[in-house]
């Protein structure tokens, strides 16, 4: 897919991201459109995965990690038709399968329930293992908050998925530099993200979480890597592409007014 | 004299069989495969076979990302660190995906013995019972234990297998029908109902000796599945014998005592008496010692059993 279709793509996505979480009431706005680039190239150009067929043994799988990020996840596996985008509108809501995190009992595309910070990360190593058990080309990615990165599971995975030389993972850091009671500097300090998991035996590489080629070659040199599994530390912006929700701690889990909303889908392009 | 056998050892042997029919069984350990008995199935099948280190936390994670990719999951550490140390994780990434993992946790309970109280998991039991879904099972034996855990394997779900580190007496025959959810009365009688679970059993067996010769006909029941638990059983028991013993090397918050006490308020009220153990931690000691000092034992059953009529029932 050319560089403009996904972008565009990114947008659908972002606006899905603000509807649902206006409608909501709640949900985390910041920490799902700073990495809406990131998964647009994932699901729609990098990763073997068919919304018609979500349970193909052979493919690829994604992990949500960081599981408050689910109106990103929503948005992505309707836009990617793992269920109709009617459905964005009962996020959050009672009896609605589009639980708060991510529930993979109730949503088809969903490979892992998350929300508990660590586990999905550590699931996806469980993953990686079982696709090279069974001899499969499946490749399995995990994306990471990096506040996620304060939790010790965290560690114990990439210490795992050294040790067994897993080069089908590869783990993305959405690096916004924000977690909810402020910057990370200030919270618990987790750089240097890419020369800690070097250290853990990783492969590492910096890219720009924003730029479609800056993330396509990244995605590209995982996949080629071998013996090892390759995490890429994505810089990023919280709330990208909402003026008054970029780099703004405020807005890790908090839905915007009506007329905030309108706002954030006005500089989106779109309608509430 | 009965044989006598660790459940942790019935596991070992149990794994190695079913790894030979079932492709599809990996098993995970957190550096106690000499211990937990899972060496066995390491030497026997290394490529399905991965110790993780000293990393509870993440092998049930990684239990999890295994299960739900169509692996059948045994998963190995002490009772302590399975139940307690990776609880959440065992909550939310086993039990909320309702991921096929087998949680096998031996040295349970205090005869895990003189490394004392911060490995001797009493509340086990009582954490696993919580989780919606979960298949809580007890053996009281090696017989038992080995056919519990191939049911538990055919089982699409989380289970977990409260496993002991001392030798207890094989209670049953090999052929013996035993099966998830369902107890098993092994000595009848309608003076009192004793029910007990794990390395208890064989003590309320004792019990219900010492009992008979005082005129008190004790019915045995071997609670091995704490969930899906037998209610009927107890229900049976609530109204045939008038009166309750339970028996477990556990805390007496939240375990086999409560869970009957719960049905039989419901359903049939009699007097309940609970042999437990009490709001304490353990310590150091011998298996025996322990159990004798924490009042664990055949006598504290049969006499929790003779106040059951002093009180009346």
């Amino acid at each position: 897919m050319d560089n403009k279709a996904l972008r565009d793509r990114a947008t659908a996505i972002r606006q899905n991201i603000i509807r649902q979480v206006y409608l909501a009431g709640s949900g985390h706005p910041g920490g799902s459109l700073s990495a809406a680039d990131i998964l647009a190239v994932l699901y729609f150009e990098h990763m073997n995965i068919d919304g018609s067929n979500p349970t193909d043994p052979d493919r690829d799988r994604f992990v949500l990690s960081k599981g408050h990020a689910s109106p990103l996840l929503y948005a992505v596996l309707a836009e990617k038709g793992f269920f109709p985008a009617e459905l964005l509108g009962t996020f959050r809501k009672i009896d609605s399968p589009l639980q708060g995190h991510p529930s993979m009992r109730a949503v088809p595309g969903v490979e892992m329930s998350t929300g508990s910070l660590g586990q999905g990360f550590s699931a996806a190593v469980g993953m990686a293992l079982a696709s090279r058990i069974d001899g499969r080309a499946s490749r399995v990615y995990a994306l990471l908050g990096d506040g996620e990165l304060q939790e010790g599971l965290v560690w114990e995975a990439a210490m795992a998925a050294a040790h067994y030389g897993l080069d089908n993972l590869c783990a993305i850091v959405d690096f916004n530099g924000l977690q909810i009671d402020g910057a990370n500097d200030d919270v618990m300090r987790v750089t240097p993200v890419a020369e800690k998991f070097e250290a853990f035996g990783w492969n590492a590489k910096k890219i720009d979480g924003h730029d479609i080629d800056s993330i396509r070659a990244g995605l590209a040199e995982a996949r080629g890597h071998k013996g090892r599994p390759t995490v890429l530390v994505a810089r990023t912006v919280k709330g990208k592409g909402v003026s008054y929700m970029e780099n703004e701690a405020g807005w890790h889990g908090k839905a915007p007014d009506k007329e905030q909303a309108l706002q954030a889908m006005s500089e989106l392009g779109g309608v509430l | 004299m009965a044989e006598m056998i660790a459940t942790r050892q019935s596991y070992g042997k149990a794994l190695v069989e079913l790894g030979a029919v079932r492709q599809d069984i990996v098993v995970l350990d957190a550096d106690l495969s000499g211990s937990t008995m899972t060496k066995f199935f390491a030497g026997a099948y290394p490529d399905r076979f991965f110790n993780v280190g000293i990393a509870e936390a993440n092998m049930y994670g990684m239990a999890a990302g295994l299960a739900v990719s169509g692996k059948t999951v045994f998963a190995s550490t002490f009772a302590m660190f399975a139940a307690g140390r990776a609880y959440e994780i065992i909550r939310n990434s086993i039990g909320y995906t309702g991921a096929n993992v087998k949680i096998c946790a031996t040295h349970a309970g205090l005869t895990v013995g003189e490394d004392g109280a911060s490995h001797q998991a009493i509340e086990d039991l009582a954490l696993m019972r919580a989780i919606p879904g979960m298949t809580v099972l007890n053996p009281a034996d090696d017989v038992s234990a080995r056919k519990l855990l191939q049911q538990a394997a055919d089982l699409d779900g989380p289970v977990y297998v409260r496993l002991g580190r001392a030798a207890v007496p094989v209670l049953y025959e090999e052929e013996a029908d035993i099966e998830i959810g369902k107890s098993r009365v092994l000595r009848e009688g309608s003076g009192c109902a004793i029910i007990a679970t794990g390395i208890m059993v064989s003590k309320a067996l004792l019990a219900a000796e010492q009992l008979a010769l005082e005129g008190i006909e004790a019915r045995v029941i071997d609670m091995h599945t704490l969930k899906p638990l037998d209610e009927e059983a107890v229900i049976r028991a609530a109204r045939e014998t008038g009166g309750i013993v339970t028996a477990e090397e556990h805390t007496l918050e939240g375990g086999l005592g409560a869970a009957v006490a719960r049905i039989c308020c419901a359903h049939h009220p009699v007097r309940v008496a609970t042999v437990g153990i009490r709001d304490t931690f353990g310590e150091s000691g011998k298996p025996d010692e322990l159990l004798e000092k924490y009042g664990l034992t055949a006598g504290a059953i049969a006499q929790a059993a003779r106040n059951l009529d002093k009180y009346g029932k």
